[in-house]
Order: structure tokens, then C-alpha cells, then sequence
């Protein structure tokens, strides 16, 4: 049963690392923040549950450990969309343009009153 | 008062959780740091049905549980992107209206788009949303509105009186 589950431990954490080091990958390769802020958005979901869950299998049975990483993973799925709206909001409000089409004419896009 | 009480007994089992100390005089001393907090919290004002979402049901797991596996898509579809070496993105930005009735709603909503990768929430006003996309396929996403029922039908049971 040890064996199961530091296999499975080994499984996660390691594509938790995988996908941090895309994320990071990401960060360099695209141009600007907005999209930039796409790949760290990578990292702090997907990356840290696969490593919460590969840590959870190690914690030994159902403990406080584990409750611990459960909150853990609670609370990043809570504040993390917080903080990654905080920064694009305070790059928006800093001037910077994004490197992004208009989309209003895609179908379903809110339009504006005066816009066509 | 009834949800200062279940601040309260929140506080103290995440006090508990968080410390596995079960000595009496550090049990006391938990309980007597939460009170504490509950009652900043009171003269703060900020004990409303917001800051203490008591009525958020468990309807809401499912949801999550949802959330969870479009998380896991989205995840893949921007690491293929990063990892093509042509880098074919194709970022747009467009509102969108969210079409929940209340606040809390509209903030779930809008987390939940920023939770998935590839789709970043800049910005909520009066119900609509804007939103920049990394890729032309994940703003078709959201505009497709899947996401938008699933929290309307969330909210809608939470929310009974209203609507």
C-alpha cells in the first residue's frame, strides 16, 4: 500500500513540476503581462494542486497534515484568481495596452450602447 | 448575533485544525483569541452575509467539481500553446454579461474565469464583464456561456427570494 501510494505521490508531484516549469516556460516566451499573466495563472492552479495532492499522499492516512494541505489548496483556489485580477487590473490601470484584438464582434460579446 | 455565534465556532475549529493542541489551557486560549477576532469582526461591521457567506449551500460542490475538471482542460490547452514553437496565440479582449442577480454571483463567476487559464477577468462593472483571452478558442469558451448557467443555476437556488 506504501508503494501505491508514493508512486502516486511521485506521479503528482512530479506533473505538478512539469506544469510549474511550463508556466514558467510560458512567462518568458509570451510578449506582454496580460497573456503572460495567462501561464502564471497555469502555475498557481494547476501546478500547486498537483503538488498539494502528490504532498497529500504522503501525509500517512487522515490526519491533521492533511487537512492542513486540504486548507491549503482551499484557500489558493479562493485568493489566487483575486490576486491574478489585482495584477492585470493594476497593469490595466498603470496604461498598459494590451496586445489583444477587439473582440466585440464576436458572437455573444456584450456591446456597448453606441457601438454597432 | 446567531452569525457572530457561527464566526465563532468557524474560527475555533480552524483554530483547532490548524494548531492539534488539545491541552485545556491552550483550548482555552483559542477560544478566547477567536472571540476576540469575532468581536473586532462585530465592531468592524463586516459580520454580513459577505464577509460570512453562511448561506452559500452545498450545491456549490458540484460546481466546483465542474470547475475542477474545466481547470484541468484549460490547463492543457495553455500548455500546448507555450510549448508549440510557433507560439500561435491569438489574445483578444471582449465583455461579456454576466447574468446572475446579485454581486456574489457575478464575483464567482468572474473568479471562475479567472481560475481557468487562458481567460483573465480585467474587470466587473454593473454586470459586465471584460475579458482578455490568450487564445480566440478560449474566448469562444466563455461566450458559449456554459460557465455563465451553471453559476446562474448555483446562485439561483442560493439566492430563492430573488427572482
Amino acid at each position: 500500500m506504501d508503494m501505491i501510494f508514493d508512486i502516486l505521490s511521485w506521479f503528482f508531484i512530479l506533473a505538478g513540476s512539469a506544469f510549474v516549469l511550463i508556466g514558467a516556460i510560458g512567462v518568458i516566451r509570451l510578449p506582454e503581462v496580460f497573456t503572460r499573466s495567462h501561464a502564471a495563472g497555469m502555475v498557481d492552479t494547476f501546478g500547486t494542486a498537483l503538488i498539494l495532492l502528490g504532498l497529500m499522499f504522503q501525509a500517512g492516512g487522515f490526519n491533521l497534515v492533511l487537512v492542513k494541505l486540504v486548507m491549503i489548496g482551499f484557500f489558493l483556489f479562493f485568493t489566487s484568481p483575486v490576486s491574478s485580477h489585482a495584477l492585470v487590473r493594476a497593469a490595466l490601470a498603470d496604461g498598459a495596452k494590451p496586445l489583444a484584438e477587439d473582440g466585440s464582434n464576436l458572437e455573444g460579446a456584450y456591446k456597448e450602447k453606441g457601438e454597432k | 448575533m446567531a452569525s457572530s455565534i457561527s464566526l465563532w465556532v468557524f474560527l475555533y475549529v480552524f483554530w483547532f485544525l490548524l494548531s492539534g493542541h488539545t491541552e485545556p489551557l491552550l483550548l482555552g486560549f483559542g477560544a478566547i483569541s477567536c472571540a476576540v477576532v469575532v468581536f473586532i469582526a462585530y465592531r468592524m461591521d463586516v459580520i454580513d452575509h459577505e464577509g460570512h457567506p453562511s448561506h452559500l449551500s452545498f450545491r456549490i460542490i458540484p460546481y466546483w467539481v465542474w470547475l475542477c475538471i474545466e481547470i484541468v482542460k484549460s490547463n492543457i490547452d495553455v500548455a500546448k500553446v507555450i510549448l508549440s514553437p510557433k507560439l500561435n496565440i491569438s489574445p483578444v479582449m471582449f465583455k461579456t454579461k454576466a447574468n446572475q442577480s446579485r454581486e456574489l454571483g457575478q464575483v464567482i463567476y468572474a473568479n471562475s474565469i479567472t481560475l481557468t487559464p487562458g481567460t483573465v477577468t480585467l474587470g466587473l462593472e454593473d454586470g459586465i464583464l471584460e475579458i482578455h483571452a490568450l487564445t480566440i478558442e478560449g474566448a469562444k469558451g466563455v461566450l458559449s456561456g456554459e460557465m455563465d448557467r451553471r453559476v446562474c443555476k448555483v446562485k439561483g437556488k442560493m439566492e430563492g427570494h430573488n427572482e
